[in-house]
């Protein structure tokens, strides 16, 4: 995963009223219950852009305020059930570094419930589809996020 | 070393004529008016052998010992000056020393002191040049070797005081204790006043082992005892103030003292009357202890019950020291 | 090894004020070994900042770049041009390596983003403790290896006062009473003789307390004669 590849998932989408949420998703899991998901056509807001780690212990802070900075709405963790991370313990590691950045959020200026962690196993397609549901419902209620580049802010309401 | 007669000073001569010797403290109080000091020192005087005058008791700041002493001693209460390492360094100490001593003061009592964080002014930087223990030292050392610190000879009246160091006996490590209080014995010290004991069978226990290892021969040691006001007061000593070893029989019998009354005013007034009891009953158990020399009775901003407490306790009158008498101890 | 911590992101803010450009300088030893100076810290503050700015409506285009060592003039050459294109640098190294920089770059404006705080180590990972004072005359043999200058909080050189309850030290609960340590660790070699000894008064003037200290040795220092 490159900060190349961050920004361009950050990118707000098409016109300003798009909600654009980024997840990283673990490759064990997380990213197998989308792939399901989308295997049994479970329909669920198409806010998400997808980016696959090999686990959530390899998320750094600084690729979560890279995809905020560059005009993420809201970002989502996912990874294994804590007990069944595939490296051991890489999604307690992310779960201290998400605590960690929401509160660095918080100081920034950001609302710390655009940035949330879920856990799910590879069979949990539901579970997916109604994590993306809840980031979807949320953001949408904060807003679009003000970081979000001049010129694809929403009518009214650009920083 | 315990010497006789090198201060003057009325407490030295009590404990040299082997009299049991009593002590109480006296705050300073947080302003500049003298008329508090002369009025507890007016209460004190024939109570007692000496007073200590307290030097910023717990970080909060209160006239100082060395004037408050003088206030003391001019409405006729002999003071022991207290003196802590926490707000002064070898240059103020020796300076206040001498200054106390061509004032007229002749005890002095030499501590660690409270950190500054437990006061009402916690920003402040602390000392510590010192500790207590090299004050003990210094102290002694103006006194016998006419010595300052540095090893500089004092030419004219050097400060000859009694000099007195403290020792919590039931704090940690408890083994340490007795053998912490020899090196203050070692320093020089002339007389040790402990923290206030309410284990009196514990306590027992430190002295044997004072007495085994030579010291109680070779200073003046007076028991610390205190006036407890209510069980309130018994249970944050036991769990806020370090080495106090409040018994649960103690605490149980001062809550027993105000069952089945209802009103506020005279349930405080029945622990009082308890506290007091338990003070005399304690009085009357250290001086049975080999090797105590006094009491010394803290009363935490309660002084008006010490003339009763050392009524009932038997220790009145004080022995009265002529002037000759004290100039034949010397 | 030297142990820091961030300041709050409102006071590194308030401090650089509104300037056009500012650079983030790390350090690559010990901040970064107590995770609030190295390279990842100096990303995640200028990204803390730019984002900061925006959030208000504005603007700040901060940069950052980590050295090895804040404290070595060798290593703050290299950042000049990064130095000189800034309006405000603020240095996530200690307190010497934000004076290292000052005084490499007179004409930057430098400001801290880190508070400096003690000499210690890590106990365990994410735990640091003050250990040493550099009080420059080093007395760890006769203390079983504990210094009662760092460890205690009243500095006692004959300790421990009547304050020690349960091996805690009064002022702090979670601060181990030093001469409790010293008493423990010399009782258990058998060696409780040296603390019969009374420890003089110490001599401060080898400490801070004797003025700012500098050591000179005259047989590492470069000869210009020897250079030709």
């Amino acid at each position: 995963m490159t900060s190349a590849e961050v920004r361009a998932a950050a990118a707000p989408v098409g016109d300003g009223d798009a909600i654009n949420i980024v997840a990283f998703c673990c490759h064990y899991c997380a990213y197998a219950a989308a792939d399901l998901a989308g295997s049994l056509r479970i329909q669920y807001p198409p806010s998400v852009k997808v980016i696959k780690l090999p686990c959530t212990g390899k998320l750094d802070v600084q690729h979560v305020l890279d995809a905020f900075e560059h005009g993420a709405d809201g970002v989502m963790v996912a990874g294994c059930m804590e007990g069944d991370c595939h490296f051991q313990q890489g999604n307690i590691n992310a779960k201290r570094r998400v605590a960690y950045t929401g509160n660095l959020l918080r100081r920034i200026g950001i609302e710390p419930e655009r940035l949330k962690m879920f856990n799910m196993s590879s069979a949990m397609a539901r579970r997916w589809a109604d994590a993306v549901t809840e980031m979807d419902t949320t953001v949408r209620r904060l807003g679009p996020s003000r970081l979000r580049p001049r010129s694809a802010g929403p009518e009214g309401r650009t920083p | 070393m315990s010497s006789t007669g090198l201060s003057g000073s009325n407490l030295e001569a009590v404990l040299a004529a082997g009299d049991f010797a009593v002590t109480t403290e006296l705050g300073p109080p947080k302003n500049a008016d003298a008329e508090s000091i002369r009025a507890k020192a007016r209460l004190l005087k024939g109570c007692v052998d000496a007073a200590n005058i307290t030097d910023n008791q717990t970080a909060v700041v209160r006239m100082s010992s060395v004037a408050a002493g003088v206030i003391a001693l001019q409405e006729g209460l002999e003071p022991v000056v207290q003196v802590t390492c926490r707000d002064r360094n070898r240059l103020a100490m020796q300076s206040d020393v001498l200054g106390a001593y061509a004032l007229g003061l002749r005890n002095i009592l030499c501590l660690s002191g409270d950190h500054q964080t437990f006061g009402n002014h916690p920003q402040a930087k602390n000392v510590y040049d010192l500790d207590s223990t090299q004050l003990v030292q210094m102290i002694v050392g103006l006194r016998d070797h006419r010595r300052f610190q540095c090893g500089e000879e004092i030419k004219g009246v050097n400060p000859r005081f009694f000099v007195g160091a403290v020792e919590n006996p039931l704090a940690d490590p408890v083994d340490w204790r007795p053998l912490r209080l020899g090196k203050k014995v070692k320093a020089g010290a002339d007389f040790i006043q402990t923290q206030i004991v309410c284990n009196v069978p514990r306590f027992r226990e430190f002295m044997t082992r004072v007495v085994d290892l030579g010291l109680a021969s070779k200073t003046h040691i007076l028991a610390g005892v205190g006036a407890l006001k209510s069980p309130a007061m018994a249970r944050y000593m036991r769990d806020h103030v370090p080495g106090m070893d409040v018994p649960e029989a103690l605490i149980e019998r001062m809550e027993g003292a105000g069952k089945g009354i209802d009103d506020k005013a005279e349930r405080a007034a029945a622990y009082r009357k308890e506290g007091m009891a338990i003070c005399v009953e304690t009085i009357a158990q250290m001086r049975e202890i080999g090797g105590i020399a006094g009491i010394h009775l803290m009363t935490v901003e309660w002084e008006e019950v010490v003339p009763t407490i050392l009524d009932r306790a038997g220790l009145l009158p004080r022995p009265r020291r002529t002037s000759e008498q004290r100039k034949e101890a010397s | 090894m030297i142990v820091a911590e961030q300041k709050d992101l409102e006071e590194i803010r308030a401090s650089v004020g509104e300037v056009g450009r500012v650079l983030v300088v790390g350090c690559g030893t010990c901040v970064t070994v107590c995770f609030a100076g190295g390279a990842k810290e100096a990303g995640i503050l200028a990204s803390s900042l730019r984002m900061a700015a925006r959030v208000e409506g504005g603007s700040q285009d901060v940069g950052d770049v980590t050295v090895q060592r804040q404290c070595e003039w060798e290593f703050l050459d290299a950042i000049a041009a990064d130095v000189a294109a800034a309006d405000v640098v603020v240095s996530i190294g200690c307190g010497i390596g934000v004076q290292a920089l000052a005084e490499r770059y007179p004409d930057a404006v430098v400001v801290p983003g880190l508070n400096t705080t003690f000499l210690g180590l890590p106990v365990e990972q994410g735990v640091w403790e003050e250990r040493c004072a550099a009080c420059g005359s080093c007395v760890l043999g006769s203390t079983g290896g504990i210094c009662p200058i760092a460890r205690c909080s009243k500095q006692l050189l004959n300790g421990p006062c009547g304050g020690s309850s349960h091996g805690k030290c009064e002022v702090n609960a979670e601060a181990p009473c030093a001469w409790q340590l010293i008493y423990d660790k010399l009782k258990a070699q058998n060696r409780l003789d040296r603390l019969m000894e009374i420890a003089p008064p110490k001599d401060w003037r080898a400490a801070r307390d004797g003025g700012p200290r500098k050591i000179v040795r005259e047989d590492l220092r470069l000869n210009k004669t020897d250079e030709k």
